[in-house]
C-alpha cells in the first residue's frame, strides 16, 4: 500500500514540476501577452495540480487532503477570473497584440 | 521520499527565480502581472511540499493565504488599469 502510494507520488510531482516549467519558459519565450497568459494558464492550473495529486497520498488523513484539494480548487477560480480581467486589461490598453 | 520531494522543491524555486527574470523584463505591465501570478502559484507549490516533507501543517495554512493574496493582487492590478482608462476618458467599464 505505501509503495502503491508512493509511486503515485514519484509520477504526479515530477508531472507538475514540468508543467511549472513549461509555464516559465513560455512567459520567458512566448511572442506576446496573451499566448504568454496561455501559457501560465498551463502552469497554473495543472503544474499546481499534479503536485497536489502527488501529494494527496502522502498526507494524514482526509481533512488535509480535503484541504489541499480545496486550495487547488480556489487557484483555478482565481486563475480563471484573474487570466479574463488581465486579458480584458491588456486588450484595452493596445498591448494585446 | 523525503529526498525526492526536496529535490521537486528545489526545481520549482528555480523555475521561480527564472519568473524574477520574467518580471524584470516583461515589456508590458500585464506581463509583469502574470510573472507574479505564476510566482505566486509556484510559492503555494513550494509550501504545499514543505508542509508535506517537514510535517508543518502550518505550511499549508500559509499557502492558503498566499493563495488569496495573489489574487487580490492581480485583482488591484485590474482595477488600477481600469480607473486609468476611465480618467482617460475612455468611458466606464461595462461592469464593476
Amino acid at each position: 500500500m505505501s509503495v502503491a502510494r508512493d509511486i503515485i507520488t514519484v509520477a504526479a510531482v515530477p508531472a507538475g514540476v514540468f508543467f511549472f516549467f513549461a509555464g516559465t519558459v513560455g512567459l520567458l519565450r512566448f511572442p506576446d501577452t496573451l499566448t504568454r497568459l496561455h501559457a501560465l494558464s498551463k502552469a497554473d492550473n495543472l503544474g499546481l495540480g499534479f503536485v497536489v495529486l502527488g501529494l494527496l497520498p502522502q498526507t494524514g488523513g482526509l481533512r488535509d487532503g480535503l484541504k489541499l484539494i480545496s486550495i487547488w480548487m480556489f487557484v483555478l477560480l482565481a486563475g480563471a477570473t484573474v487570466s479574463q480581467l488581465i486579458a480584458r486589461a491588456a486588450r484595452q490598453s493596445g498591448s494585446g497584440r | 521520499m523525503t529526498e525526492f520531494l526536496t529535490t521537486a522543491v528545489g526545481l520549482i524555486l528555480a523555475m521561480l527565480g527564472l519568473g524574477l527574470v520574467s518580471i524584470l523584463r516583461g515589456p508590458a505591465d500585464a506581463d509583469r502581472m502574470m510573472a507574479a501570478q505564476l510566482i505566486g502559484t509556484a510559492g503555494i507549490a513550494v509550501l504545499l511540499l514543505i508542509g508535506t516533507v517537514t510535517g508543518v501543517p502550518a505550511a499549508v495554512d500559509v499557502a492558503l493565504i498566499l493563495a488569496l493574496l495573489a489574487t487580490f493582487a492581480s485583482i488591484a492590478f485590474v482595477k488600477k488599469g481600469l480607473s486609468r482608462l476611465e480618467t482617460d476618458g475612455a468611458g466606464p467599464g461595462e461592469d464593476r
